[in-house]
């Protein structure tokens, strides 16, 4: 344990972010990694409770408390051995994880929760600063060859595992670089790519094989695929938007966000985009409150648009949550993110009636007020009212995985469109179809990161044990 | 009604179930007849000069009666546990009646006659006698015929007679002339006789008994009331029968079975106490008959074998042993010393030659340890000995006209005091001779010097010891086969072996400490590979023996042991002694290991050791172990017989290649293959292992018979954990012997060397086809796995460690035993199950506890707990919820758990309080007193703060009217705190906490730093000051004091039931029928998981059983014993779900009591650092910042139990059955989960534990009766009477009584009287005298309130002033008394024990452990036995005469006074936490800070004049007479806490001043 009295003597102390004048001036992350000194009184505020919550809080049951304490005895070295012991990617979970289990904190019930993730990032950070993140490369190979359809993080998480279990293990994605939505859904000053590209190469010296423009179900076949390899992970994510169906949805400028997002990130990269949609100027209306919408207002603030308005459908929430209720699990609360910081105008309980446009063009939002009770949403009389929009993006989320992959291996669907398959028991991770496996958003939907390494971890274990007929991956 | 001998009578059928014949019931279900346990009264007359009278006899009997209170009756009155009486051989009377049997008996000591029970079938009772004629003629003796005893028995109880034996007596003459030759013949007869008849095998076997067969003696006794024997045997009453010694014995068993041959007194002694090493003492006497030769007994020595037969009691064992020292040669009192030694080791007063005496003969016999008074006789000489600790009571007086009398207590016998010249005490591990012969008493010292002295024995240690320590040191290298981190592994290593196990027992020196108990999944029902260590559970004494002390009472440990072969036992005439290798302590060091293995250089080829593999090739797999197994053992008796003498048993070879055998099962099977082939005291047996690592299993090993163990894996293991090597290793060594002192001390063992194969422990899961072959004698209850498994442990956990997982590449297994981890063992308590109780209390969703119960309840994948196996059956179709019992009456039966504020926050602990008292449950104080403004119920609604005061309170909570925070159950465990009449007169229900289930048989300390201002008030202590809870109660250390202290309570508040809370472990049901037999009202069986503030982690782990078995055992024991009804059984331990309630009372509880589940409901989320006092939710903490952040509130708690009646009433809905009482007692509802695949548990087999006892159906299985207390006899019935004016108007009284040893417990009921009128502060002093006369009984005086004065002129028993609050006693000598009172016991053991307030005067010298736990009361006697003011955490003590040893051990606060007139007294004190100052002239303490804030010339001169006064004390007076001189002499023992405490105190005042 850190210190005994630590979380008594010793504050919460946040990331420190760059001034926002600075930071809207570029892509870069902004969010500045604590010392080793922070760091240490950070740990220290562990009290490495009986039960840690914090552990089931993460989805992918990193040892918490352990890695807290190494760091408050500055044994960065262990500590990211912990860390590593159960996620593929601390880089990616340290800056873009929303950290339930901080909210899962002991601390959090009563006090603010121990800075788990800053804690993360500042050990994966060291570690990669120190060389000490190394390809772990098996010598003894099995033979076996094995497919992943997508290279988000539920693909990468699989691929690695795998190929430490000495499989052969080949990457399709159908962009050009590999990543999926960490690639082109996240903007770079949230999570630069670099950190992707440094994995991959960790990978490839593994044995991992990326093959990128392989569009499965376009320019690949799926049956090809299943011919040719003893398992197939699909783990193609749940990239099917939400839509917004009003009138005048058909207009220009409006978009779905990763419509904006995603050339951005491709500009960043030093591709040429010619027909980029940039808010420079512009009145710009983002439609979702969740983290799609807030990287849309990030964006768009770079691009230095004229205004920014952020609407949500659901009411506002609270600026506390009544933790003898919620906690340990992820409370509904009032949250600003650094992109609100950036500055946006935010509104709740809107709903959209009608998009008014001009030439085709958008020019205004037609919308109104509702209000919630029992769950159920009505219009409040006479809330109407019109706001001024050049472009608008639709940041609802996303609904489901895209079918034509999953009807192109045949597997059978669930009731929302994923595809089915249990995560415990014998048959974890298997679709309806021999061999064929799936993991992450395109199984459970979407959801975080951290899930889809989760699940990424899982199902190369079941993949590993449907091998061999055991496993000693963890999972 | 005399027996007429011409009626055959025939077998009845009485109980079914139980062997018809002795009254017995056989062993079945959880039920074992081994677990029997007694206890007693004993006492003796004797005629110092040997003269003969039929007056002694007399004497003894009546002495006998006077004792009958300290036995007991079972469901019948008249159903005694039997007693009896040994006295020399009366001649004329046995001539007399020979004569009319026309025998002719040879002169006196020529003829011997043997008491017999006999069978009565009439052609068993023929063969039987056969016997006897025909093996005495073989030994060349003459029989001369039978004569039957007549008898009485028109007054026995039914059961007794149903059983009863033919009684006839045995003559034989002697051929030759020497009666001590005649005497080891008879012996040697009558172990034939008994050999004989038992190979016989007769139907009615159990009948036939042997009471006596010498030529000395003989001894008259049976299943009978004490007073009933003088009236059963007739031929006690005749004249003619005289004796110069009477020796008798009145037993407390705790069982009703009917046994006529388990009363005492045996052909040698009768015992009050237990010997806790029964086992290992029986075991090494049959390891010891390959290697046994006597020249006195020659060939006759074989025939004696088997020595000690099966299913006898410890008592019996002890005089079968004692029997054959004398045969072999030693004299009665050398013999006595060898079996129950003093403690040498530790004394700092021993002269050499007796500590060479006891250092040479304790490599002969390891001690047989226990509690015990055994008086001893062979007819010539009589003498009675003590425990090396003073654990039983024995007195005894000496009158001028040359009469001894000894006894459990004085008063049993009257004399005239004129006529007295002595009253003393046996000391402890003192010796009590009278040497008829002689015609004189020899004191202890003149005795045990002679025999000291008679040999060169320390020239022969000298000469023949090796000490490891001195030996040259050997240059040895560890070799490990392969990696640190896989050997690890492979022996099973967890990440919290490092954490929890071995940082702090290196860092510190001490093992670590957990809380909150254990929620972790059994080791059987794990999924995980276990080693076979954690199978076992250490046992431990509870109520039929105390536990010990260890850190207090350490003069008395020891954890010497020798290493090698064992002397003859018998070789006393053996001129050259035999070589011995000693260590101070059992764990070796490497290079100690290496010197064993070099031990025949060392020792010019005295010793060989050989090193034998544990390890065999890995490639075999599980199937190999087995034959590695055998052949190991094999090789070490073929070493033996080869003349190797030192085996070291090792696993060094452990590679990837090699897996290794448990180091347990090894070394337990090469131990007992030894002992049974005789050979195991021609050997040392030594453990080199990689698996040992925790105190646990070092005890394991020792209890297996490893005498000393290297853990090689753990000193490479915790290299550089410390500043450097020597410091961890010291450190380990150290911590590791602590533990074993702990360990052994709980089941109140003292030594190692007893310890040493004496197997206390019991096994879970593990079946009873390896138990029986490799831990032979191991309870194991419940079945389970076998070699098959055990080695699959092994093997997986081999294969991990060398195998390629990644998670164990570079790390240990998380582990998870201590806290949850998700890769690491399964617990009840997960997050999810904590998040989904505390919202459903919360919100009041029952539908959310729903889902709580079943991540509870559902063990179909997740194993935890023996119900989670168990599947409920209907008794009949369903009914509708509607007609079940409703929730409110269901949640009567619930308590919360004793949680001492202290433990836990004033807020929660008062929340239980109220939420229990608003429907209508129980909660516990817990140890620590309660604050009297929570007894009285608020009448409008109010708040915790406005009635306590807001300065008490961090977090308000709101009360309603009506809202009481009393605790209605007031516990009363080992320290004492708080427990005061009022506080007793306030209680529905005082619980006395015999053992807790996270560590049971230790005790506890409150560190002072939690010692708050207001706890300290509630304890009567200072604040800051550490408080320590002894491991035993000083006024429990057996059943019959038990009894006692129930009566005390009972009389403290007649109204309140009494409870005795008991843990679970095998045997506990036995216990349980003791407890009941002792009047109990309220029985508790707590589970070993329960939770704790603060415990050792190896006892939350390792001692104690799952609620499941006790339980069971219990309700069994005591259906079979017919007690069942009248007594209330609550269950506890990690008590969860409706689902746990419905099992527990199927099991037979009618209460059920919960802790951890309501904390959680508080806010508790199994932080698991209660000791640390960080909880940061504010329930186990007194830090005033934390607690505010207690958000508990008693509608959640009130919530919580509604949900859990709910679940119970669905059950029972879905069960058939519609009221509670009719699951009480049901096992047969119960049955083994079908389907559970799991390769553990499969092995597990329930039977016993649904077994219900075939007992008729009037039986009661559950509570239906009450106790009978007897209190209308009590005096003080009478005194109250008296006392009226003063109690109703405060008018003065003055009375004057007369009293006897059989008024115990005077003054209690006056008191609560006064305490239920005045509370604690009383009246005003004296208000109510009262003058008596006599011998008072045990507790006189106790919980004596303020008001009342108690003057006693004669002499007090034990216990006097216990718990006093307030009160005055003078206890004086008769004027008539002519002896000097400070060389005179005037009052027994354990006075002022737990004093509070209040003051007393004992004109003579106490016993033992006078004002033990004193916290605030004044005492002046005039000397002291040992251990005297211990703990004492307050009030005044002045002895003006010698103290016993250990003074002032664990004495915090409070100041004690000692005349030390030889200068000598340092020597006798316990300097750990005092020093000792000296008593300065009043002037000079001028400006010093003071205790009692004046200076200590005042206090204690004025304490010396009062006691002048009240008791003209002739030593008082020529103090002070010559007062400079004598202050001069005094030496003031000042505690350092308590110095510490004054100096800040004062500080903080004067800083308030300024």
């Amino acid at each position: 344990m850190g210190k005994v009295t630590g979380f008594m003597e010793f504050d919460r102390l946040s990331e420190a972010n760059l001034p926002v004048v600075e930071r809207v001036k570029n892509y870069k992350e902004f969010v500045l990694h604590l010392t080793d000194d922070q760091a240490k009184v950070q740990g220290a505020r562990c009290m490495d409770c009986g039960i840690p919550f914090c552990t089931t809080g993460c989805p992918i049951n990193n040892i918490i408390p352990d890695w807290n304490d190494l760091v408050y005895h500055q044994n960065w070295r262990s500590a990211i051995d912990v860390l590593h012991s159960t996620n593929n990617f601390p880089e990616f979970t340290g800056r873009i994880c929303p950290a339930p289990c901080e909210a899962a904190c002991t601390l959090n019930i009563n006090d603010d929760a121990v800075g788990i993730k800053s804690i993360e990032h500042a050990i994966i950070d060291k570690a990669w600063e120190n060389g000490w993140v190394q390809p772990q490369i098996n010598p003894n190979k099995t033979g076996k060859k094995i497919a992943i359809v997508g290279s988000g993080p539920a693909g990468l998480a699989a691929a690695q595992q795998l190929a430490r279990a000495g499989h052969s293990v080949v990457v399709f994605e159908k962009n050009s670089r590999i990543g999926g939505l960490l690639r082109y859904g996240i903007p770079d000053f949230k999570f630069e790519k670099s950190h992707i590209d440094r994995r991959m190469a960790q990978m490839q010296a593994e044995g991992v094989e990326f093959k990128v423009n392989q569009h499965v179900g376009e320019n690949v076949s799926a049956d090809d695929l299943v011919k040719s390899y003893d398992a197939v992970i699909l783990a193609g994510g749940a990239e099917l938007p939400r839509d917004l169906p009003v009138p005048g949805r058909e207009l220009d400028g409006v978009y779905f966000a990763m419509d904006f997002l995603t050339p951005q990130n491709r500009v960043v990269a030093g591709d040429l985009i010619p027909n980029q949609i940039r808010a420079t100027g512009k009145h710009v209306v983002v439609i979702g409150g969740g983290d799609t919408g807030s990287d849309c207002v990030g964006t768009s603030n770079r691009h230095g648009a004229a205004s920014i308005t952020q609407f949500e459908l659901m009411p506002q929430p609270p600026e506390k949550e009544n933790k003898a209720l919620v906690w340990p699990n992820w409370p509904l609360k009032m949250r600003t993110s650094s992109s609100h910081e950036e500055g946006a105008n935010r509104d709740w309980s809107i709903t959209t009636k009608e998009l008014i446009g001009e030439n085709g063009k958008v020019v205004a939002l037609k919308g109104a007020r509702v209000e919630w009770k029992d769950g159920k949403m009505t219009e409040i009389a006479g809330s109407e009212f019109t706001i001024k929009a050049d472009l608008v993006f639709l940041a609802m989320g996303f609904v489901s995985p895209i079918q034509k992959l999953l009807n192109a291996f045949g597997v059978e669907k669930d009731n929302r469109g994923n595809a089915k398959a249990e995560t415990e028991g014998a048959t974890s991770y298997q679709t309806s179809k021999a061999k064929i496996f799936a993991a992450g958003d395109v199984r459970r939907g979407q959801s975080l990161v951290v899930w889809a390494i989760r699940e990424g971890r899982q199902a190369a274990r079941a993949v590993d044990e449907f091998l061999m007929g055991s496993s000693v991956l963890p999972r | 009604m005399a027996t007429d001998l011409s009626n055959t009578i025939g077998f009845e059928n009485s109980n079914v179930g139980s062997d018809v014949y002795s009254g017995q019931p056989v062993e079945q279900g959880l039920y074992s007849p081994s677990n029997e346990r007694d206890a007693c009264g004993v006492g003796f007359v004797a005629h110092i000069k040997g003269v003969k009278s039929h007056k002694i006899v007399q004497q003894g009997l009546e002495l006998l009666t006077n004792l009958t209170h300290r036995g007991a009756t079972g469901y019948d009155p008249k159903l005694g546990d039997g007693a009896g009486l040994l006295m020399q051989m009366p001649d004329a009377f046995m001539r007399k009646e020979a004569a009319k049997l026309n025998i002719n008996l040879p002169v006196a000591g020529q003829y011997a006659v043997g008491n017999v029970f006999l069978p009565k079938e009439i052609n068993n009772r023929a063969a039987c006698e056969a016997i006897f004629s025909k093996i005495i003629a073989e030994e060349n003796q003459t029989f001369l015929g039978w004569r039957n005893v007549p008898v009485d028995n028109s007054n026995i109880a039914q059961a007794a007679r149903d059983v009863e034996p033919i009684m006839r007596q045995v003559f034989i003459a002697s051929t030759g002339t020497d009666q001590n030759v005649f005497e080891r013949k008879l012996f040697v007869i009558r172990k034939r006789i008994e050999h004989a008849v038992r190979a016989l095998n007769l139907q009615d076997k159990a009948a036939f008994y042997m009471p006596s067969l010498s030529s000395r003696t003989i001894v008259y006794k049976g299943m009978l009331l004490a007073n009933e024997v003088g009236v059963y045997y007739t031929d006690l009453n005749d004249e003619s029968i005289v004796s110069a010694l009477a020796l008798v014995h009145q037993r407390f068993s705790t069982n009703t079975f009917p046994a006529w041959d388990l009363a005492h007194p045996f052909r040698m002694i009768a015992h009050n106490g237990e010997i806790n090493t029964v086992q290992g003492n029986v075991n090494w006497m049959a390891a010891r008959h390959e290697a046994m030769r006597s020249t006195l007994l020659g060939a006759d020595l074989e025939k004696l074998w088997p020595l000690i037969a099966d299913g006898q009691s410890d008592s019996a064992c002890f005089d079968n042993c004692l029997e054959l020292l004398v045969a072999g040669g030693y004299s009665l009192p050398h013999a006595m010393m060898m079996l129950i030694p003093e403690a040498w080791g530790n004394n700092p007063l021993m002269d050499e030659d007796r500590r060479a005496f006891y250092e040479y003969h304790a490599a002969l016999m390891e001690p047989w340890d226990g509690p015990a008074a055994v008086a001893f006789t062979d007819g010539r000489m009589i003498g009675a000995t003590l425990d090396r600790n003073g654990l039983r009571p024995a007195r005894y007086l000496v009158t001028e006209d040359d009469i001894v009398m000894m006894a459990s207590e004085m008063g049993v016998l009257t004399f005239p005091q004129e006529k007295i010249v002595k009253k003393w005490r046996l000391q402890p591990g003192k010796m009590l001779l009278i040497d008829m012969e002689q015609g004189r008493i020899i004191d202890d010292a003149e005795v045990k010097n002679a025999l000291a002295t008679a040999k060169p024995y320390k020239q022969w240690i000298e000469k023949s010891r090796y000490f490891l320590s001195d030996m040259p040191k050997v240059d040895g290298q560890l070799e490990m086969a392969a990696d640190l981190l896989d050997l690890q592994q492979a022996f099973g290593y967890t990440q919290e072996d490092i954490k929890f196990v071995l940082q702090p027992m290196v860092q510190n020196g001490e093992e670590g400490s957990g809380s909150m108990g254990n929620d972790a999944a059994l080791p059987v029902l794990s999924a995980k590979p276990k080693v076979l260590y954690n199978y076992f559970k250490q046992l431990f004494a509870q109520v039929t023996n105390p536990p010990i002390d260890p850190i207090r009472e350490e003069l008395v440990m020891s954890l010497v042991t020798f290493i090698g072969p064992k002397p003859n036992l018998l070789g006393l005439d053996e001129s050259t002694p035999p070589m011995r290798l000693e260590a101070s302590q059992p764990v070796l060091m490497l290079d100690e290991l290496d010197q064993l293995k070099a031990i025949a250089t060392l020792t010019q080829n005295q010793y060989k050791s050989l090193v034998l593999d544990m390890t065999y090739p890995a490639n075999q797999g599980k199937a190999g172990m087995a034959a590695a197994v055998a052949s190991i053992t094999k090789a070490a008796s073929d070493a033996v017989q080869n003349g190797f003498n030192i085996l070291i048993l090792s696993d060094r070879n452990v590679s990837e290649s090699r897996v290794a055998i448990p180091a347990l099962l090894a070394c337990s099977a090469t131990h007992e293959h030894l002992v049974k082939a005789g050979l195991r005291t021609s050997t040392g047996l030594v453990v080199d292992t990689g698996s040992a690592r925790e105190v646990h299993h070092f005890a394991l090993l020792a209890g297996y018979g490893a005498e000393a163990v290297c853990p090689w894996l753990t000193f490479e293991t915790i290299k550089g954990m410390a500043a450097d090597n020597y410091t961890a290793n010291k450190n380990f060594v150290k911590a590791i012997s602590k533990g074993l002192y702990k360990v052994m001390s709980k089941m109140g063992i003292s030594t190692y060397q007893s310890y040493c194969g004496a197997q206390i422990f019991e096994a879970i899961g593990l079946n009873s086809e390896f138990v029986e072959k490799y831990f032979t004698g191991t309870a194991s209850q419940i079945e389970g796995i076998g070699l098959q498994h055990v080695a699959e442990e092994s093997v997986r956990l081999h294969a991990a460690a060398f195998g390629a997982d990644p998670v164990l590449v570079n790390q240990l297994d998380a582990g998870g035993e201590y806290a949850f981890r998700v890769r690491g063992e399964e617990h009840t308590w997960t997050p999810d199950s904590i998040a989904k109780l505390q919202n459903a209390t919360r919100t009041g969703k029952y539908e959310t506890y729903k889902e709580y119960a079943k991540l509870i309840n559902d063990q179909s994948r997740r194993h935890m707990t023996l119900r989670g196996l168990f599947e409920i059956k209907p008794a009949g179709v369903a009914i509708p919820l509607d007609q079940v019992e409703p929730a409110k009456e269901i949640v009567k039966r619930f308590a919360t758990g004793a949680m001492s504020l202290g433990s836990i926050s004033t807020e929660a602990h008062a929340t239980l309080a109220i939420a229990m008292n608003r429907i209508g449950g129980k909660s516990n104080t817990g140890e620590g007193g309660e604050d009297a403004k929570r007894f009285i119920p608020v009448a409008n609604a109010t708040s915790m703060a406005a009635v306590l005061g807001s300065k008490l309170i961090e977090k308000d909570i709101a009360l309603q009217a009506g809202d009481s925070m009393r605790s209605s159950i007031k516990q009363v465990a080992s320290g004492r705190f708080g427990v005061t009449a009022e506080y007793l007169a306030n209680a529905d229900q005082i619980q006395i906490k015999m053992a807790q289930g996270a560590k049971p048989g230790e005790g506890g300390q409150l560190p002072g730093h939690k010692v708050s201002e207001y706890i300290a008030k509630l304890r009567f202590s200072v604040p800051g000051v550490g408080l320590i809870s002894p491991p035993p109660h000083h006024d429990i250390y057996s059943i019959e004091d038990l009894a006692q202290l129930i009566h005390d309570l009972k009389n403290a508040n007649p109204k309140a039931s009494i409870s005795v809370k008991l843990v679970s472990e095998t045997g506990v049901g036995t216990v349980a029928a003791g407890v009941a037999k002792a009047k109990s009202d309220h029985i508790v069986i707590a589970g070993h998981d329960g939770g704790t503030g603060a415990s050792p982690i190896s006892s939350i782990k390792h001692a104690g059983t799952p609620w499941e078995l006790g339980l069971s055992e219990t309700q069994q024991t005591l259906v079979l014993n017919q007690l069942r009804g009248r007594v209330i059984v609550q269950v506890d331990g990690q008590m969860k779900t409706g689902r746990d309630v419905v099992i527990g009372a199927l099991l037979g509880a009618d209460e059920f009591g919960f802790a951890t589940a309501p904390l959680v409901v508080e806010g508790c989320i199994m932080m698991r650092k209660c000791h640390l006092n960080t909880c940061p939710v504010g329930v186990a903490t007194q830090d005033p910042e934390l607690r505010k952040r207690f958000t508990g509130q008693p509608e959640h708690v009130v919530n919580y139990f509604f949900f859990v009646a709910e679940e119970v009433r669905e059950l029972m809905a879905s069960m058939g059955i519609a009221k509670f009482d009719d699951l009480i007692g049901r096992p047969e509802l119960l049955d083994m989960q079908a389907g559970i695949e799991h390769w553990k548990i499969n092995g597990l087999d329930f039977s016993k534990v649904f077994h219900q006892p075939d007992m008729p159906a009037s039986v009661s299985r559950k509570n239906n009766d009450v106790q009978d207390h007897g209190l209308v006899n009590a005096l003080d019935n009478k005194l109250v009477e008296l006392a009226k004016p003063a109690l109703e108007k405060g008018e003065k009284v003055v009375l004057d009584i007369p009293i006897t040893n059989t008024n115990r417990t005077v003054g209690t009921m006056l008191s609560n009287q006064i305490a239920t009128r005045y509370g604690n502060a009383g009246l005003p002093n004296d208000t109510i005298h009262v003058n008596f006369t006599g011998t008072s009984g045990q507790s006189f005086a106790a919980f004596l309130a303020k008001g009342i004065t108690f003057d006693l002129t004669g002499e007090g028993n034990d216990y006097v002033g216990k718990g006093m609050c307030g009160g005055r006693i003078v206890i004086k000598p008769p004027k008539t008394f002519r002896g000097i009172a400070h060389e005179n016991i005037i009052v027994g053991n354990t006075v002022m024990f737990g004093a509070t307030t209040g003051e007393s005067y004992f004109s003579g010298v106490a016993g033992e452990r006078f004002c033990v736990r004193n916290s605030g009361a004044t005492a002046v006697v005039e000397g002291v036995g040992n251990h005297g003011c211990e703990y004492m955490t307050g009030g005044t003590v002045v002895v003006l005469g010698v103290t016993g040893l250990n003074f002032a051990a664990g004495m915090s606060g409070g100041v004690a006074y000692v005349y030390d007139e030889d200068g000598m007294f340092a020597k006798r004190c316990n300097m750990g936490m005092v020093a000792l100052e000296k008593v300065e002239a009043a002037e000079a303490d001028v400006g010093k800070v003071l205790h009692l804030n004046q200076p200590d010339e005042v206090t204690l001169k004025t304490l010396i004049e009062n006691h002048a006064n009240y008791t003209s004390s002739v030593r008082a007076k020529s103090l002070l007479e010559n007062w400079t001189v004598s202050r001069a002499k005094f030496v003031k023992v000042m505690p350092n806490e308590y110095k510490r405490a004054l100096t800040e105190l004062a500080a903080a005042a004067s800083k308030e001043v300024a």
